[in-house]
């Protein structure tokens, strides 16, 4: 098994064959060009994966078109697949994050939009509805706008439970439901909002990313504006794990696919100098669930680097030794084949990526 | 009957037509909801699931600028034109 990487970027889909050993990539010409792809869901519940594109023309506007293989071809629905109902008196601007449901409930996908908003699918992504509980939560006319947009980024499905369900946004923070997404509540205690009066609010927290432990599903990653915690209860409360970290500002936080604990982030210098620390480029990892961390570099850029990673532009695969995968705003995309001992370039002189998908094949 | 004029960009969601004959008149409204009904994939590429024209898109009606208000004869052509933008 090797590994198709999906990367978005500003103006089209890249798709990138690895060879068996994840070592040489071969980068295909664009898919969509000349239109971003914030996002891609990646449904490996089936008898082959589905990619799930979300599409964004600056001047038509957000679609999600899906491919059955890999990429050779793309089927968009008729009708807006994602879209408010008339009398939620929104539109949807873009979508951020597409995400399968659990293998209990095949055909359940996920989408979150910006405004923030939770849509799901039980038709395998072609057309998608909105979730009610969460748009007419009584917190939502007091949730915020990030410089990107307010949007909900992350949605986690509870492996084992189907009905219990974690999303967060920027801003706004983390809510869960644990009845299907009838109601929420958010789950932020812990979580420093320094930009609120009061820097400690029930919700209002500008969440970057969160993650969840691959040995123990109430353990969850969140990479904060400005703060990286973790929480051993599922998101009842989140304790800093910032400490050995060069800055706890960033986007992206990754888990590994199968090591309990194992999980990589890309600090940034400060919210109000967005370039990688001591302008190196460097990820960092942590074995042991965040109480150290190591920075990883061999293979990436020497000298002055300043280019940033996005949230939605770190991914993991699911072989052993795993891969992780991350590309710039400069438009290079990085991978290791060997958990970040080693890196290589996958691709450079793409547009801006916004987000990557290892796709099993 | 008024006729809708399509960019070459959204002709693969007209059926590769560059001239669409439409019955409804009155208002450009009228016009984009019956484009909406008989070519959906057209009509979202041009407004919003609320109705609204899409901020980036364009449509004159007989060679001037139009809202969804803009009186329609039976005999008007219909612009669509994505304006210039983007980076």
């Amino acid at each position: 098994m090797t590994v198709l990487l999906a990367i978005g970027t500003q103006k089209g889909l890249f798709l990138a064959a690895g060879d068996d050993e994840r070592r040489t990539w071969q980068v295909g010409p664009a898919h969509f060009p000349g239109t971003a792809v914030y996002t891609i869901g990646v449904d490996t519940r089936g008898p082959r994966p589905r990619l799930l594109a979300a599409v964004d023309s600056s001047h038509f506007g957000p679609s999600v078109a899906v491919s059955d293989d890999l990429g050779e071809t793309w089927q968009e629905p008729e009708t807006a697949p994602i879209a408010f109902p008339e009398d939620a008196g929104a539109a949807v601007e873009r979508v951020w994050q597409i995400v399968p449901g659990t293998a209990a409930e095949p055909g359940v996908v996920y989408a979150g939009s910006q405004p923030s908003a939770l849509f799901r699918s039980t038709d395998g992504g072609r057309s998608f509805e909105l979730v009610r509980g969460l748009w007419d939560h009584p917190h939502r006319p007091q949730w915020g706008a990030g410089f990107g947009g307010q949007a909900i980024h992350t949605i986690l499905p509870h492996p084992d439970d189907p009905s219990r369900l974690l999303v967060a946004m920027s801003t706004g923070g983390v809510y869960r439901s644990g009845d299907g997404g009838e109601t929420w509540s958010p789950a932020n205690k812990g979580i420093k909002a320094y930009f609120f009066p009061d820097p400690w609010p029930e919700f209002g927290q500008c969440v970057h990313r969160v993650t969840r432990d691959a040995g123990d599903p109430d353990q969850l990653y969140a990479q904060n504006h400005h703060g990286v915690y973790r929480s051993t209860d599922g998101g009842d409360s989140w304790q800093s794990i910032a400490a050995t970290l060069p800055s706890d500002f960033g986007f992206p936080i990754v888990a590994h696919p199968s090591r309990s604990g194992t999980i990589w982030n890309f600090p940034l210098t400060a919210d109000s100098e967005r370039h990688p620390t001591e302008l190196r480029c460097r990820v960092y990892r942590s074995t042991d669930a965040g109480d150290r961390w190591e920075p990883q570099h061999v293979g990436l850029p020497d000298g002055p680097y300043y280019p940033v990673v996005l949230r939605d532009a770190m991914c993991t695969d699911r072989l052993d030794p795993a891969g992780v995968y991350f590309g710039t705003r400069a438009g290079e995309v990085f991978a290791t084949n060997d958990e970040g001992e080693s890196w290589m370039t996958v691709a450079a002189h793409l547009p801006d990526v916004l987000s990557v998908r290892a796709v099993p094949v | 009957m008024p006729v809708v004029l399509v960019p070459g960009v959204l002709r693969a969601e007209a059926g590769g037509a560059s001239r669409l004959e439409v019955t409804a008149a009155g208002t450009l409204g009228a016009v984009l909801t019956e484009v909406g009904e008989r070519w959906p994939m057209l009509a979202r590429r041009i407004r919003d699931e609320q109705g609204a024209v899409r901020r980036y898109v364009n449509v004159f009606v007989d060679g001037e600028q139009a809202g969804l208000e803009t009186a329609v004869a039976p005999t008007s052509e219909i612009q669509v034109l994505p304006s210039v933008a983007g980076g």
